[in-house]
């Protein structure tokens, strides 16, 4: 194995370790507002790298451009989404998380004055928890 | 086309799958989320786990047409993600 497929095999497997920190995140943080912040961070980096693995398969040819090409978009393009969706549903007024609604088993939180009920978000919370647990 | 060794390919299509693997535990958060921004996001994530699978398919398959839909596929990611944030509001100035 020369250095150069050491580096390729390094890159990919940093995408996919980042990947599945964006993939936790997502699935166990209490709020829209952090899992928002798991998915743009985590998740464009792990697609950045993978995409320079990608990148550096392609040796001299018109496809590294366009891996190129797909790395700076995604790179720009990714935070600027999850930063505009959460703009908007700060805008429909849903209240960000706090440390009240951790000690309170209710979880009054996400749109409480949306279609579910707080009750179906409690049960929300406690589903996540014992789930978390079985794993 | 390009000159990848079959352990690099295994390599490359291994990540494809970790990431095709992520992509359905993240679909969790899609069905389950209380608001409807937890779903977009979290599809947002599914489809930009889909641009990194076609592109490491592409490379490991050694077939560049596919990072054309790769971009095209990120392109239209990000179109939804804005489109859905600006008509959810009601004056439309979330950028």
């Amino acid at each position: 194995m020369t250095p150069f497929e050491l580096l390729i095999v390094a890159l990919a497997a940093g995408g996919v370790f980042f990947g599945f920190v964006a993939a936790v995140g997502v699935i166990r943080l209490p709020d829209l507002y952090t899992r928002a912040h798991a998915a743009s961070k985590s998740d464009t980096l792990g697609a950045v790298l993978s995409l320079a693995a990608v990148a550096l398969v392609f040796g001299a040819d018109i496809a590294t451009v366009k891996a190129v090409f797909l790395v700076v978009f995604m790179f720009v393009t990714n935070p600027t989404a999850a930063h505009a969706i959460t703009r908007a549903a700060y805008d429909q007024g849903i209240e960000p998380w706090s440390k009240e609604d951790a000690e309170d088993d209710t979880n009054p939180t996400a749109a409480a004055d949306e279609a579910d009920g707080t009750g179906s978000l409690a049960t929300d919370g406690s589903g996540v928890d014992t789930e978390g647990g079985e794993r | 086309m390009t000159n990848v060794t079959p352990l690099v390919s295994d390599v490359l299509l291994g990540a494809a799958a970790a990431f095709v693997a992520l992509a359905i535990v993240v679909l969790y958060r899609v069905v389950k989320g209380p608001t409807m921004q937890d779903r977009v996001i979290a599809v947002n994530v599914i489809g930009s786990n889909t641009v990194v699978i076609l592109a490491l398919v592409a490379a490991a398959f050694g077939e560049p047409g596919y990072l054309d839909v790769a971009l095209v596929y990120a392109l239209l990611n990000f179109l939804m993600s804005i489109a859905i944030s600006k008509f959810t509001v009601e004056r439309g100035g979330v950028i």
